[in-house]
């Protein structure tokens, strides 16, 4: 399980506005482009300078093209680089202030502590 | 030597500029009561009379990053651009820019080392909310040079809550012995129980009242020992799953001194987390 991966992905999708909406709009295909192109590069390094090892399990692969955020919940993605990025997702298309915020709450209802280990 | 003007503690909410600036159909019912609060808790700092302020926070997964994760950092330079594209568009923050004091950045970190933290520092830092919210309620002029100091608070393995302490007396103990007749605020922020991407997030109160009335208790009075006993890495899981940010709180309650009781308590029951404010003026400071 590559936790650290999933935080990756999450992490540089949310800092870059066109990534956003590319993922908003092509989950699987923006997941297969960033896996092949942007998984192993080293984020304060120069391109030619990067990782050889970096790849998502088939489940997380699948988790991040649905935009599954309950399931990346529960393979450990951190919960604060989840939230903000679904919220830049999905916000917008709710009606009333927080009710996507919400809404994602209530999906992970069944859960009480001890939640999913974060740890990397 | 320089003065201690006072040491203040503070939840930050990324949501106040914006609900304090609201107006018609779109400002909160309880906007007026929040802006009140923190206009009082803002003339706390103001009569202090401050020259400097030395501001404890933590980046959230901006410029700090799992790859290479430090547990407690001091920004050493001349200036500070603050807030990042995802801080506008989620809340609604601008842009803003901050002077460092770089010596007085400087000698934390070499007094820090000295002491036995092994400080990261970063001498080209962009600081997030943790540091421009409370410049926006406390210092909205933003016009006083800063020291950051960032905590990891946010990815595992993080230092023991006894750690925040013992590098909260240290601060202090630093900076009462720099060689300048600035008066220096140190101004720390953090969070009561908070509950971010999990089930319990965004409710009516903050996911644990029962946590918050003892933590409020235990900052006003810098109960450090209560709090050293009760609180852990793990044990912090419980009351939300952001609640590690309450060790930047315990930090600042090592920077007041054990068993001081602040000379300013305030708090305000939002929906989501707890807004808690707290001002101590060391002796001397006047």
């Amino acid at each position: 399980m590559s936790k650290y991966l999933l935080n990756k992905f999450l992490y540089t999708i949310d800092r870059d506005p066109d990534l956003v909406e590319r993922y908003r709009g092509d989950p699987r295909g923006t997941v297969d482009w960033w896996e092949s192109e942007r998984a192993n590069v080293i984020l304060n390094l120069p391109p030619a300078e990067r990782s050889t090892w970096l790849e998502f399990t088939e489940t997380e692969r699948d988790a991040l093209g649905r935009h599954d955020y309950v399931a990346l919940f529960e393979l450990g993605a951190h919960t604060f680089l989840l939230l903000t990025l679904f919220i830049a997702l999905f916000e917008r298309d709710y009606a009333e202030p927080l009710a996507f915020q919400r809404e994602f709450a209530q999906r992970l209802g069944h859960w009480t502590v001890p939640y999913p280990d974060i740890s990397t | 030597m320089a003065t201690i003007a006072a040491v203040i503690a503070s939840t930050h909410h990324p949501f106040y500029l914006r609900a304090s600036t609201a107006a018609g159909d779109d400002r909160p019912p309880f906007a007026d009561e929040w802006v009140a609060k923190i206009e009082a808790f803002r003339e706390t700092l103001t009569r202090a009379r401050p020259d400097v302020l030395v501001m404890v926070g933590s980046d959230h997964f901006h410029q700090l990053w799992l790859d290479n994760m430090p547990q407690f950092l001091i920004g050493k330079a001349p200036f500070y651009d603050a807030n990042y594209y995802n801080e506008e568009r989620e809340f609604g923050l601008p842009r803003m820019g901050l002077r460092g004091d770089e010596e007085l950045s400087a000698h934390l970190l070499r007094g820090g080392i000295d002491a036995g933290f092994d400080l990261a520092f970063s001498n080209e830092l962009r600081v997030d909310h943790s540091i421009t919210c409370p410049i926006i309620t406390l210092r909205p002029q933003a016009d006083l040079p800063i020291v950051p100091v960032y905590t990891n608070i946010f990815a595992p393995p993080m230092p023991q809550p006894r750690r925040f302490v013992e590098l909260g007396r240290t601060i202090r103990a630093l900076v009462e012995a720099w060689p300048s007749d600035k008066r220096v605020a140190i101004i720390g922020t953090g969070h009561l129980s908070l509950e971010l991407g999990g089930p319990r997030q965004f409710g009516p109160h903050g996911p644990d009242p029962e946590f918050d009335r003892k933590a409020v208790e235990w900052i006003a009075s810098s109960d450090l020992k209560s709090a050293l006993a009760e609180v852990s890495l793990d044990s912090l899981w419980l009351p939300g799953n952001a609640t590690h940010g309450f060790m930047d709180f315990m930090l600042m309650m090592g920077v007041a001194g054990e068993n001081a009781r602040a000379d300013y308590t305030d708090s305000l029951d939002l929906f989501h987390t707890m807004e808690a404010y707290f001002t101590w003026y060391p002796e001397g400071s006047r």
